[in-house]
């Protein structure tokens, strides 16, 4: 199999990007955004890895062989969470035994 | 006196010796330097024999503390540290790279026709920190050992544990990583090493069952790494990720663990499974029968076992909805598990089947893994298992599958191939006697734990109510018969490296492609690239041509 080379210019890009990335994220530490802190810390840490993937890890010239092992990957990640959640999500579903007020012990 | 050389392989005066993978350099840093996949299988071989040995001194230790309701042997809290250690000894060191590190390494490159594995010197260290792993493991146990139990619930290992948790864990980390890098290893080699003719479908099913297995070791084994190292977290930064007073969940450290440690049952127990179907088609000289279900129901069995780990977690206070869904799941696993077990039961009918130790061991899989099957599916019913968690069903139901499942299967791996890594024959009658000798002992030590779970001795104590004792003197005499079996094999075994009659190329007269070259193996496995041409177990097809003439 034939390596794709990747110009020079494409790692410096990628680079900047994660650089750029990395101080928007210091950045908006420094802003209580209530809710969406978590949701904005895990959208550019998702965009990193995103770029890591494609271009330092090449998967984006690689064989569909290759984007079948990445892509399992992250369905067993969705197994994970997804399984996992199904308790934490449903486990106030159960009606309270007679005289508790809540789930949580006295 | 005679000066014509003998070859020793051989045995045969004036054959000129011929180099293979044993003498083709001596000394220990030929060895310790070695990229060979077969030495690095023989270096697995030597290191997972110590565990298992100190394995199963703990549990020889936890048995004689159970022959008497008192606990006269050791104090509680040693008996906590040595039912741990058994467990990190047996599961970790031993039972996750038997087959795959050993019999895997060495067979699956000669199986598929290759020179080597796809990254031999990646492979050379999947064994360093196998031992680096096993070292600081080793120190933990020697500075007092560690009470958790293998499985390091939190918040007992995060927080109120005084035992050597950080170290054994840290040993177990770096375990993990061998295990992730032979999975590696063996996905590359057999997309992209198969010799000539070698479809995936000519594939011989112990390779397809070591594809499964690697799936779970690079998809599963990380999980668990990440969750030993939030424990770490928790411990040293006080980071609120298991303890509710630091805003964690515990339950969340039983999902991150069981997510890998239940696969890892089935890294366990696949190879073995891969390890059947070959000993049950070569002693029945026939095709395996419905191939292509047994190599699917491998990945099905990997796939479906990553569905199953809320079983495990039943009474643990989770969502009761979740464990419907957990239920309901872990019967599904049930049938490919079956798929097996059918097929090679109709791939023994009007075989020609002979009882070679191999196939004991084979036959013993069959009859323990379905009886640690079936049990299995008693925990899995939500009901019952508010009844048997956490008693001693529990037990007997997983060492039925892990010693009569696993272990048997290992040993009939050892037995079938052994002639072909040392060019050696073992002593097929001490060999039989052994495997009767283990199949009498492990059913006398486990089956009435069965009985004793039911009847409500729970796991972990090491005094009971005298009315359990009867049982479990039943069970700790098996033990010792179990241990005079695995022993026999260990004596004989030796002694045939140096005075067992040569094996030659094919003893068992069996197909696949690591018998049409001499034993032990030459160091690049074949003079020539081998050509498939034909299915594998093609056994009613013409016997492969001898050794004179593929070399």
């Amino acid at each position: 199999m034939a390596h794709h080379v990747v110009p020079q210019k494409i790692y410096l890009l990628v680079f900047a990007t994660l650089i750029l990335l990395t101080l928007v994220t210091v950045d908006v530490a420094f802003y209580d955004l209530g809710l969406l802190n978590l949701y904005i810390a895990l959208a550019i840490a998702v965009t990193k890895a995103t770029i890591v993937i494609l271009y330092f890890m090449h998967v984006k010239y690689s064989s569909r062989l290759v984007w079948v092992f990445v892509g399992s990957g992250f369905f067993w990640l969705a197994v994970l969470l997804v399984l996992t959640l199904s308790d934490f999500f449903t486990r106030g579903w159960s009606p309270l035994p007679s005289g508790w007020t809540s789930m949580v012990m006295p | 006196m005679d000066a014509t050389p003998i070859n020793a392989h051989s045995g045969t005066p004036g054959e000129p010796i011929r180099a293979n993978y044993l003498n083709v350099n001596y000394g220990l840093k030929s060895w310790l330097l070695t990229t060979d996949h077969k030495r690095i299988g023989i270096l697995y071989l030597i290191s997972i024999t110590i565990f298992f040995a100190l394995g199963g001194i703990f549990a020889a230790l936890i048995r004689l503390e159970l022959m008497t309701p008192e606990g006269d042997v050791v104090s509680s809290e040693m008996y906590n540290k040595l039912f741990t250690m058994h467990g990190v000894a047996m599961i970790f060191f031993f039972l996750i790279p038997s087959i795959p590190a050993v019999f895997g390494n060495f067979l699956i490159p000669m199986m598929i026709g290759a020179r080597d594995v796809a990254f031999p010197r990646l492979n050379l260290m999947s064994w360093y920190i196998y031992s680096i792993g096993g070292v600081f493991t080793f120190a933990a146990m020697a500075l007092g050992g560690v009470d958790t139990g293998w499985t390091f619930y939190a918040p007992y290992s995060s927080t109120y544990s005084n035992s050597n948790v950080a170290l054994t864990a840290v040993g177990i980390f770096i375990l993990g990583f061998s295990s992730i890098l032979t999975g590696l290893n063996f996905i590359v080699t057999i997309h992209k090493m198969r010799a000539p003719g070698l479809t995936w479908f000519r594939l011989p099913l112990f390779v397809w069952a070591h594809y499964a297995t690697s799936l779970i070791q690079i998809l599963g084994t990380p999980v668990v790494a990440i969750s030993i190292v939030l424990v770490a977290l928790e411990r040293l930064l006080k980071l609120g990720i298991f303890d509710p007073k630091l805003g964690g969940d515990p339950l969340l450290f039983q999902h991150l663990f069981w997510f890998y440690s239940h696969p890892a049952v089935y890294i366990m127990i696949l190879p073995s499974m891969g390890v059947v179907s070959e000993v049950i088609a070569c002693f029945s000289r026939k095709r395996v029968f419905g191939y292509p279900f047994i190599a699917f129901s491998s990945l099905a069995i990997a796939v479906l076992g990553f569905l199953v780990w809320g079983h495990h977690m039943f009474t643990s206070g989770q969502s009761v909805y979740a464990g419907m869904i957990f239920s309901v799941l872990t019967m599904l696993v049930a049938i490919p598990s079956a798929v097996k077990v059918f097929n090679w039961t109709a791939t023994l009918y009007k075989g020609s089947v002979s009882y070679q130790a191999p196939m004991l061991y084979a036959l013993g899989f069959i009859g323990l893994f379905t009886i640690g099957g079936l049990t299995g599916l008693f925990l899995a019913t939500l009901a019952t298992d508010v009844h048997l968690h956490d008693t001693y069903f529990v037990v007997a139901h997983f060492h039925y599958i892990m010693v009569g499942g696993a272990i048997m299967g290992y040993m009939a791996a050892m037995h079938f191939w052994w002639p072909k890594m040392t060019g050696r024959l073992y002593p097929e009658g001490w060999a039989k006697f052994a495997a009767l000798v283990i199949f009498v002992g492990f059913n006398l030590t486990f089956f009435p734990q069965f009985v004793l779970g039911y009847l409500g001795m729970p796991r972990r104590y090491h005094v009971y109510p005298p009315e359990f004792q009867v049982l479990n003197v039943m069970s700790t005499a098996g033990a010792s018969i179990l241990a005079v079996g695995y022993i026999i094999p260990l004596i004989y075994l030796l002694w045939s490296l140096k005075y067992g009659p040569a094996a030659g190329a094919n003893p068992w007269q069996a197909k696949g492609l690591e018998w049409t070259t001499p034993s032990p193996p030459p160091p690049h496995n074949f003079e020539r690239t081998p050509v498939v041409t034909e299915e594998a177990y093609a056994y009613e097809s013409k016997p492969y041509p001898e050794e004179a003439e593929v070399v």
